[in-house]
Parts: structure tokens; C-alpha cells; sequence
């Protein structure tokens, strides 16, 4: 028979091969007989109540054991559940009408589950499923039926299921499961969210009738990154999969041992590795992939999404937010940075001939020094106990740079005044993104704290190329010398000067980019979460005078495409 | 019968450990215990019912009302209360 390919969401990293356990959950039918009378079918609900107890306590003790305490809170909310006085007064109730345990249970667990499946919100309508689940093993106990057919697996396995709940999965013996596949279920569903935490590769969303056409012990192929799962694959197939998971598993090993320690160069000098992050979500990512702090929070989201500017609460809330999640590490912050190439709706925006020119970031923030302040309050005192740094973006001037200083002290007196709690020493910093920053930066140092690259817009700015217009972008070049050359003024102009100087750039994030920054001295590095792991690992394995020498090197060059020739063939030697 | 309105503060809102934590407290006392989501203008659910405390769906910033009623009614009542005020034992 012919390999036959089928494709689902990945859900966690990882190649498995070998034979599936088709998981297929006892069906649980309800006898027709008559009901006892109301103690007796009360009290074998009790009991079978208190051997529920038993199982949910013995799988937390295993899963905390296995897995860790989070993991296992979902049987302690299960166990809470169980002993639910409304549960059990539904229940009591359906079975004061006649109905036997079993059906009351049912009933009652039904009714429950539909009032939180009802729920508007997301999180709180999820519940529904532990109230199905906890009504499942007991109904499981009341008719006599072991604890779910998992335990049979034996020997290695993929397992592949309709949907796994948490009491299936916890039954698993990690040992023995090779990897997942669900038809049902999505990127946060249960299993999914196990998988990754137990490093095992998960597809979800298959589809229905996945469990149609397969039968227990067929052999596969599953990519847990592309969402692929190859039933009866030939030898060549199971070969080149075997060789991609072997290069795959010792590099995750390397690059997780990477990002879980701070960045220090093969000299052993610290460097920071930050990421960006555009929304309140994505700090928990960004931690998860090992960044030391955040070196652009994006606050333009929290303009655009809504008909009116943010408030100064919403905004207080949601940087807040953000800070504890990132705790002592810092976090540098930038300004309002929008324009009329994606104005929001309730700003009369000029027409523009060029809005890349215009009127925009800082410049609107000067304009409109109200909205200015509000962010600057709401900033100010979410830092309180925190590590918030302030990032002024496209300034190109001292003036423009005093005058928003001036706001910001302003905004301090104000918050003092009214006896507000905020905190008062936030670094104060700029993004040098503009050519005239960057030449400027000995004359910028006087009123910032801090400089931070910002490689996009610096190119734009200095090869005077709109990267959208497909006749020109191929002018866009980070890596062009006139750009680099920029980026090392600046670094040793500030370094001169006493500041750090940092790059939120994309250009950080990239591998043929970050030995020669490294060798230009630069201080921090933000990017991308996912590009996090490996620029730790490849600053690792650099001295600092290895990567002046790059750096040094890569400056004589005349051409971007000398420098990224060059930059092929260091990394291909490193 | 006593009777208080309080603030949610917990970023979860009456979900999660905050929740399990108020039923488990509310558990402790003899006294009927209700409470109901004034911001979302629900009804009185049993403050012992983690089920029916979820169904509330109060969030952060929401306005309970609790009720509480019997020998030890006063006790049960400070003692949710001071839950909630300190946001669940979290800084």
C-alpha cells in the first residue's frame, strides 16, 4: 500500500515514529432497569463518589510527581467538582423524581455544563468540559467500568484519539506515548498544551473520520512542526524522517540549553537578549523563549484596535500587566509610534504625500501633548517597583528630544502633586532610527539615557527606499555599509558617552547580523521571542575579539552582498 | 443576616485559584452562604458551590454582593471579605 499523507494544526514540536494506539473511550451506556428507592440510589452515588475521589487524588499525586503542581491542579479543581453541593442536589433532585443514579447524574452533570458552556467568555465557558469529564468517571464507577482504556497501552505508541480530556492524559504513561494526534481540539486544548509542556510532538484538528480509516498498530510518520502524519511510510520516507529527527533533537537540546541561561559571549561578557513584543499576551511567550526583558514593548496596538484613544486606566492595566509578568527584568516601553500610513479612525489625519515623512510618532505626541500625557501617567505608574524604561521613537533633533523630557517631567510634578503612586527614575531613552539621531547621538546623549537601534526604519531612512515599492526594495538592505556604518557610530558614540545602547531592530535578531554587532560593541539585542534561542546560542559561541575581527572585516567590504557573502561563509564555519 | 458588597481585584477575576479559594472558604462555615455578580446583575448563587461560583463569571474589577446568614454569619462574612481584599493572598 502507498504512503498516505493527511495534514492537522501543529500543536507541539517534535518527530515521532511508530505504531498508533487507536484511543477509543469505553461507551458508557445506561442500563434500562428501575430505580431503588432515594437513599439507595443516593447512596451508591456516594459511594461511587468517594472511589471518583480516590482515582482523582492518586492521578494528581502521579502527575504531580511526573509532570509538576500546575499540571496536577486540574484533578484538585476536579476533586472540588466532585463534592459540589449543587451537583449533588441536582442530582437529589432527578432522583426524588424517579430516576436511577446513573440518569441523574447524567442529567445533572448535562444542566451544569450547559449553564458554563453558555458563558461569554472564553475561559470560564471552558470549565464545562471538567464538569463533563467529572460526571464521566463517575458514571464510569457507577456502571462498573475500569479506569479508561489507556492503561492498555504496553509498548511505545502515537496515540491517536477523537479528543483527549485530562483524565485521559493522565492516565498515560509518558514512557510509553510517543506522540499525539486529536481530530478534534485546537492549539490551547488540553492535550495540546501537555504535549508541549512533556516536549512530545502533537497534532490536532485532524478532522472527523480520522479514527475511520486507521486501526491500531499501523505504523506513521508525524511532524509535530508541520502538522503532518504519513500512514505506512516507505523506507526512504522513515529514513529521511529519522535523519531530520536526530539533527532536530540534539539542536533543541542545544538551543534550550541556550536560552535558559543569560547570553554571555565565549569570553564570557554579558549580553543582554530581550524581546520585542506587540501585545500583552506575548510576554509569557517571550519569557518562554528565554528573553532576559523586553527591549520594545509596542504600545500602538492599544490605539488602533478601538474608536477612541486608550484610557489612561486600560492603559495603566495592561502595562502593568506586562510588568509583573517580566518582574525584575526590564522593560523598555515606546511612545505612541503611529502615522497616516495606518491612522486610527478617531484622528483627522493630513493628507500626506509621504507619510514615512510626516506627521508621526513623537511628532503627533508633541502635538497632542494630552494623549501624550495620559501615556506617559499610565506608564509611569505601572513602573512603580518595576524595571520600565521610556523609549521616545523617530526623534531626529535635541529640541524635539527636550521638549518631550519637559512633558515627562511635567507628568512627574502632576503625579507627585496629586500624591499618585509612579515611579520617578525611568530611564529615559530614544530609537535611533532616523540617519539624523544616529550622527547625532554624542549631542542626543545630553537628554537620553539610553539609545536603541531601530534597524527598519534607519534603512528606510538612510538608503531612502520604501520597502513596499517592489521597483526600489531591493535597496532595502540592512546589512548595506552605509547602514552599519551608522549602527557602529552610534554605539561608539554612546559608549563614549557613558550610555547603552541596544537594537530592536530586526537586523538583532538576525544570525549574519549579530557577529558583527556583537564586535561593534552593542549592548543588547531585542528580537523576536522565537529568534531568541538560536542568537544566544551563536553569542555563545563568539569571544569579543573574534567578533571585532568579523566586524572589522565585514566594514571592508563595499557591498551588501560582499558583507552577507562574507557573513555565509563565517556561519557556515562557526 | 449580613450582608457586604466587594470588589474584585484578582487579574482572573472569580476563576481558577481565586475561585477555588472563596468556595473553600466559604465552605468552612455552617452559615447559608450567597453571592451574586452585581456588575453583571445576575441572581444569588450557593457561595459553597464551585460550579455555580463559576457561573457568575465575575471578572476582575467586578462588584459581588455577599449574603450570609446563620450562627456564624459575621465570621463567614469577614472572612470572604478579607479574602477579596487581599486579592486572594497575592501582592
Amino acid at each position: 500500500m502507498p504512503e498516505t499523507n493527511f495534514k492537522g494544526i501543529p500543536a507541539s514540536d517534535g518527530i515521532a515514529i511508530g505504531s498508533i494506539f487507536c484511543y477509543i473511550p469505553t461507551k458508557l451506556e445506561i442500563p434500562v432497569c428501575v430505580a431503588g428507592s432515594v437513599d439507595e440510589e443516593m447512596a451508591r452515588f456516594a459511594a461511587a463518589r468517594e472511589r471518583a475521589r480516590v482515582e482523582l487524588q492518586g492521578l494528581y499525586d502521579a502527575i504531580e510527581k511526573r509532570v509538576g503542581k500546575k499540571e496536577a491542579s486540574i484533578f484538585e479543581a476536579h476533586q472540588e467538582m466532585l463534592f459540589d453541593p449543587a451537583l449533588e442536589e441536582k442530582i437529589r433532585e432527578f432522583v426524588e423524581i424517579g430516576q436511577t443514579a446513573e440518569q441523574a447524574l447524567v442529567m445533572a452533570t448535562e444542566e451544569l455544563a450547559r449553564l458554563l458552556a453558555g458563558m461569554d467568555d472564553e475561559l470560564f465557558a471552558a470549565r464545562a468540559l471538567d464538569v463533563k469529564d467529572v460526571g464521566r468517571r463517575v458514571l464510569r464507577i457507577l456502571l462498573g467500568f475500569p479506569d479508561t482504556a489507556l492503561s492498555a497501552v504496553t509498548e511505545p505508541s502515537i496515540i491517536i484519539a477523537e479528543d483527549l480530556t485530562p483524565s485521559d492524559t493522565a492516565s498515560l504513561d509518558p514512557a510509553l506515548t510517543l506522540g499525539f494526534i486529536t481530530a478534534q481540539g485546537g492549539l490551547t486544548s488540553h492535550s495540546a498544551i501537555l504535549a508541549r509542556t512533556l516536549g512530545l510532538p502533537a497534532i490536532v484538528g485532524m478532522g472527523d473520520g480520522l479514527l475511520d480509516n486507521i486501526s491500531s498498530g499501523t505504523f506513521i510518520v508525524m511532524d509535530g512542526r508541520t502538522g503532518e502524519m504519513i500512514l505506512e511510510p516507505d523506507q526512504e520516507t522513515i529514513a529521511r524522517y529519522k535523519q531530520i529527527k536526530t539533527q532536530r533533537d540534539s539542536l533543541l537540546q542545544i538551543l534550550k540549553a541556550a536560552a535558559e541561561k543569560d547570553a554571555l559571549t565565549a569570553n564570557g561578557r554579558r549580553v543582554e537578549v530581550a524581546a520585542n513584543v506587540g501585545e500583552a499576551s506575548s510576554a509569557r511567550d517571550a519569557l518562554e523563549h528565554g528573553a532576559e526583558g523586553i527591549g520594545l514593548l509596542r504600545t500602538e496596538f492599544l490605539y488602533l484596535e478601538d474608536t477612541q484613544p486608550p484610557s489612561e486606566e486600560k492603559q495603566y492595566r495592561i502595562y502593568r500587566e506586562i510588568f509583573e509578568v517580566m518582574g525584575t527584568r526590564p522593560v523598555v516601553v515606546r511612545t505612541l509610534d503611529i502615522g497616516g500610513d495606518k491612522p486610527p479612525s478617531y484622528m483627522p489625519f493630513p493628507d500626506e504625500m509621504n507619510p514615512f515623512l510626516g506627521w508621526r510618532a513623537i511628532r503627533i505626541s508633541l502635538d497632542e501633548p494630552e494623549l501624550f500625557k495620559t501615556q506617559l501617567r499610565a506608564i509611569l505608574r505601572a513602573a512603580a517597583g518595576y524595571q520600565a524604561r521610556i523609549m521616545f521613537p523617530m526623534v531626529s533633533d535635541l529640541d524635539e528630544l527636550r521638549r518631550a523630557r519637559d512633558i515627562v517631567e511635567t507628568v512627574k510634578r502632576d503625579l507627585a502633586l496629586a500624591s499618585v503612586e509612579f515611579a520617578a527614575d525611568v530611564p529615559v531613552g530614544i530609537m535611533v532610527e532616523t540617519p539624523a539621531a544616529a550622527v547625532l547621538v554624542d549631542v542626543l546623549a545630553e537628554a537620553s539615557d539610553f539609545f536603541s537601534l531601530g534597524t527598519n526604519d534607519l534603512t528606510q531612512y538612510t538608503m531612502a527606499v520604501d520597502r513596499g515599492n517592489a521597483k526600489v526594495s531591493g535597496l532595502f538592505q540592512p546589512l548595506h555599509p552605509a547602514v552599519l556604518r551608522l549602527i557602529q557610530q552610534t554605539i561608539e558614540a554612546g559608549h563614549t558617552k557613558g550610555k547603552w545602547v541596544g537594537m530592536c531592530g530586526e537586523l538583532a535578531g538576525m544570525t549574519k547580523a549579530i557577529p558583527i554587532l556583537l564586535g561593534f560593541g552593542l549592548d543588547e539585542f531585542s528580537m523576536n521571542p522565537r529568534a531568541i534561542p538560536e542568537a544566544k546560542n551563536l553569542i555563545g559561541k563568539l569571544t569579543d575579539e573574534r567578533a571585532r575581527e568579523i566586524a572589522g572585516q565585514a566594514m571592508s567590504f563595499g557591498t551588501s552582498a560582499e558583507i552577507e557573502n562574507y557573513m555565509k561563509g563565517i556561519l557556515a564555519a562557526l | 443576616m449580613a450582608e457586604a458588597t466587594i470588589q474584585v481585584k484578582h487579574k482572573v477575576g472569580l476563576h481558577a485559584r481565586p475561585a477555588a479559594l472563596f468556595v473553600q472558604t466559604a465552605a468552612k462555615f455552617s452559615s447559608k452562604i450567597k453571592v451574586k455578580n452585581l456588575t453583571a446583575n445576575g441572581n444569588f448563587v450557593d457561595a459553597k458551590s464551585i460550579i455555580m461560583v463559576l457561573t457568575l463569571g465575575v471578572m476582575k474589577d467586578h462588584e459581588v454582593v455577599i449574603q450570609t446568614e446563620g450562627t456564624d454569619a459575621d465570621a463567614a462574612l469577614d472572612a470572604l471579605k478579607s479574602l477579596i481584599e487581599g486579592n486572594f493572598g497575592e501582592a
